[in-house]
């Protein structure tokens, strides 16, 4: 018996350096070495400063900018903060939870105050939380719904926001994985480079 | 649903099933003791660890009898709780600690010590508000590979006592533990990390990047924020682990759908390969080692018989879309722009194929991980990983530990099928009689009877009525699903409810070494067992078991028990639930 607690007790210490010690250091060397971009976070850098990750979403209301999700994330007091990247979440609300249906209705009203003239169907996507509470997507069927809005607000022609759109659409990987979206924040920084 | 996303389904199955012979041969090659090539690499280490931890070099002397084998397991996974529980208590004063995390308290490392050590995960916590980076490489990390090799010992230690003849003993634990993690889950970790990297995954010691925001938001009070905090972390090597040894434990609180943890759909599809492949391969291995590879590939069958058309219906439940938004004006149809359906907790990169295959997948094994947020599924496609978790994970499972419950449920099928043709049941050459039977049934009864005994005692008490985030129906089935979760060692959640209380830190740590321990020793004594007896050749009155009327037997067996002991507990959660969504 006390044979074999010696055992467990170096053993553990044996595959707690290789696995706890080991393994992630060669795993971060290989990433730097290969990888160095992605293994740091993917960082967007504009005039030296890092203005955000390719990776993850930014809140946005403003009307001159597409709006991805809705985030269910919190600051570190509990209270709403939207796409805080230090604390991700979903909403984690049921389908037949009455506040499921106030927080779609929510966005759906200032979907539409923001842009009247549409009405065309708003895509789910647009009025419901990600999982993560930092999607850095939508749809295309979400970025189409906004170009009016978009070009209106900015002042240019509708044609001109809709090929940027089309330009920031990522198709399926390898043609048949995941989903087609566009990357809201990228799209958003090439709209103020119009 | 496009035809792409049932193709990637149809792709992602294939690819498993095609690494199923190769990797099970050569797992089976690991624990028969035969030379592997990595050997030439780590043999040396190997050896360093068997002479430190006093292993005979003599095959012969380092034999155990089935209670040594379970003493030396034991002891392992209680150091290892003892570990963990310590390293988390004391992380503010250990090193690699950027952001500054402070110690965790009692009744959650409790809950995080046997989580991890029980190859559960659950997570009454959210990872980067919660662990330093020592915390998750040194202390957890290193159970998600220790515990998963620890699983598969007791699943090869029950083999051998299958395919052994008259003797009392079944291999050593501790070699069985050092070839998984060195020969199996370190190389296929190393591999998938830096794969994961290449898409995305970060992999770093440095702290939280803090960017600016292209558009300044107000917070809860009014101030203006214009920067943004991404935690980050040595990611991709965690990630890559708690994949392949169905841990499912999130660097970060959202798990997989966590863009840095599963930032692409070549991710995600490496994720749930990664997941399903080893549970999936060890059913070949089993036939190897049993010397009649056919036994192996029956149980892959009868698994697959299970998975394909749970896998069907929740995918086909969330492409459905929520009833409450029929009424407003929200589209959810399925178009060339849009995926459609259910969205509420889910990501836009996965869209409904890619996340409803990926809860399929981690609640059929018992890994947990997730990519959607299960709390928010429609009430039927939320019903399908509550009940593939509740058929006991033996629908590929976890590593080892879904072989194993696997064979528990075939001796009870050969057992059923004797009593109804009069004879002694025998499995793979063994008679199966009252001991083997006390066993298994044990091994089926005892997580019945936690996940059950333990909801009841949840909504009687006022600490357990105070979790639930979701009114009604819903809020029963995240009690349910967290004890089913817990018990089965899955660690996924009805994300909602709010876990870290002491009640629930402490009943679902209680749970989870109920479901893992309570269940690995009878498997070992019934292994201990089976290694006593003769081989019995096949006669006339043998049921072979490797044939699709076999197969159709097991799954029977399999839905009976699961169906007669859960349906009244889940008529009360998912499905009054569907009949209120449709009202």
């Amino acid at each position: 018996m006390l044979a074999q607690l010696r055992a467990a007790f170096v053993s553990l210490f044996a595959l707690t350096v290789i696995t706890g010690i080991a393994y992630p250091l060669l795993v971060t060397g290989i990433a730097h070495a290969a990888f160095p971009s992605q293994a740091s976070g993917s960082l967007i850098v504009k005039d030296g400063k890092p203005v955000g990750s390719h990776l993850v979403g930014q809140p946005f209301d403003d009307l001159r900018y597409f709006w991805g999700r809705l985030s269910a994330t919190a600051d570190a007091n509990g209270k709403p903060l939207p796409y805080n990247g230090a604390a991700s979440t979903g909403s984690n609300l049921g389908p037949t939870n009455p506040a499921l249906l106030d927080e779609v209705k929510g966005r759906l009203d200032a979907l539409k105050a923001a842009g009247p003239e549409n009405d065309a169907p708003i895509p789910v996507d647009l009025v419901t939380s990600s999982a993560s509470g930092l999607d850095p997507d939508i749809t295309p069927a979400a970025a189409a719904y906004q170009v009016r809005r978009v070009a209106r607000a900015r002042g240019v022609d509708e044609a001109r926001v809709r090929a940027l759109v089309a330009a920031h659409t990522e198709g399926r990987r390898l043609g048949v994985l995941g989903e087609p979206r566009v990357n809201v924040l990228e799209l958003n920084l090439a709209l103020d480079e119009l | 649903m496009s035809w792409q996303g049932w193709f990637q389904i149809a792709a992602l199955l294939v690819v498993v099933v095609a690494a199923v012979k190769p990797l099970g041969a050569y797992m089976a090659r690991v624990y028969e003791g035969e030379p592997v090539l990595l050997e030439r690499a780590l043999g040396w280490l190997e050896r360093l660890i068997y002479r430190a931890c006093g292993v005979p070099r003599d095959a012969e002397k380092r034999e155990m009898t089935w209670t040594a084998y379970a003493v030396a397991m034991l002891l392992f996974n209680v150091t290892g709780i003892v570990v963990v529980y310590g390293v988390l208590r004391l992380q503010a004063l250990l090193p690699l600690n950027p952001d500054g995390m402070a110690a965790v308290g009692p009744d959650l490392s409790w809950n995080t010590a046997v989580s991890f050590v029980t190859n559960t995960n659950w997570q009454s916590y959210g990872g980067e508000t919660t662990m330093s980076y020592f915390a998750q490489t040194v202390a957890l990390a290193v159970q998600n590979f220790v515990c998963a090799a620890s699983g598969m010992a007791v699943m090869v230690a029950l083999v051998r006592g299958i395919a052994r003849r008259t003797t009392s003993t079944l291999g050593n634990f501790w070699v069985d533990l050092v070839r998984s993690t060195l020969y199996v889950l370190l190389p296929l970790s190393i591999v998938v990390a830096v794969l994961f990297v290449s898409q995305g995954v970060v992999q770093t010691f440095s702290g939280a990047h803090h960017v600016a925001l292209l558009q300044a938001t107000k917070d809860a009070t009014g101030a203006t924020v214009t920067d943004q905090v991404l935690a980050v972390g040595p990611v991709a090597s965690q990630e890559a682990i708690k994949q392949l040894g169905t841990n499912g434990g999130g660097f970060f609180n959202a798990n997989a759908a966590h863009p840095f943890e599963n930032p692409t759909p070549l991710s995600n599809f490496l994720s749930i390969f990664a997941l399903l492949v080893i549970p999936a391969a060890l059913t070949y291995t089993f036939g190897k080692m049993v010397k009649d590879t056919r036994q192996g590939w029956a149980v892959l069958a009868a698994m697959f018989v299970v998975f394909l058309p749970l896998l069907y219906l929740a995918v086909t439940q969330e492409q459905g879309g929520t009833p409450a938004l029929a009424s407003l004006h929200v589209d959810q149809a399925a178009s060339a722009l849009q995926a459609g359906g259910n969205m509420e907790g889910k990501e836009v990169r996965f869209g409904i194929s890619a996340s409803g295959a990926y809860a399929t997948a981690t609640t059929a094994v018992s890994c947990g991980a997730v990519n959607s947020m299960h709390d928010s599924f429609t009430p039927l496609g939320g019903f399908v990983p509550l009940f593939l978790i509740q058929l006991g994970e033996v629908i590929f499972g976890g590593v080892g530990a879904g072989m194993y419950g696997m064979l528990m449920f075939a001796i009870v099928s050969v057992f059923v099928a004797g009593l109804m043709v009069g004879r002694t049941p025998e499995y793979v050459g063994k008679k199966i009689e009252a001991k083997e039977m006390k066993m298994a049934s044990l091994t089926i009864l005892v997580p019945c009877a936690s996940i059950l005994i333990f909801t009841a005692i949840a909504v009687a008490t006022e600490a357990g009525r105070k979790g639930p985030q979701n009114p009604g129906p819903h809020g029963f089935s995240e009690i349910l699903y967290a004890f089913s979760s817990a018990t089965g060692n899955n660690g996924s959640a009805f994300g909602g409810i709010s876990a870290n209380t002491p009640f629930y830190n402490t009943t679902l740590g209680l749970a989870m070494y109920f479901g893992r321990f309570f269940i690995k020793i009878p498997v070992l004594a019934l292994a201990g067992a089976l290694a006593q007896k003769k081989i019995v050749p096949a006669g006339a009155g043998t049921l072979p078991t490797h044939t699709p009327l076999f197969v159709a037997m097991l799954v029977g067996v399999i839905l009976i028990v699961g169906a007669l002991t859960f349906i009244p507990a889940l008529a009360l959660g998912p499905f009054v639930e569907q009949l209120l969504a449709k009202a």
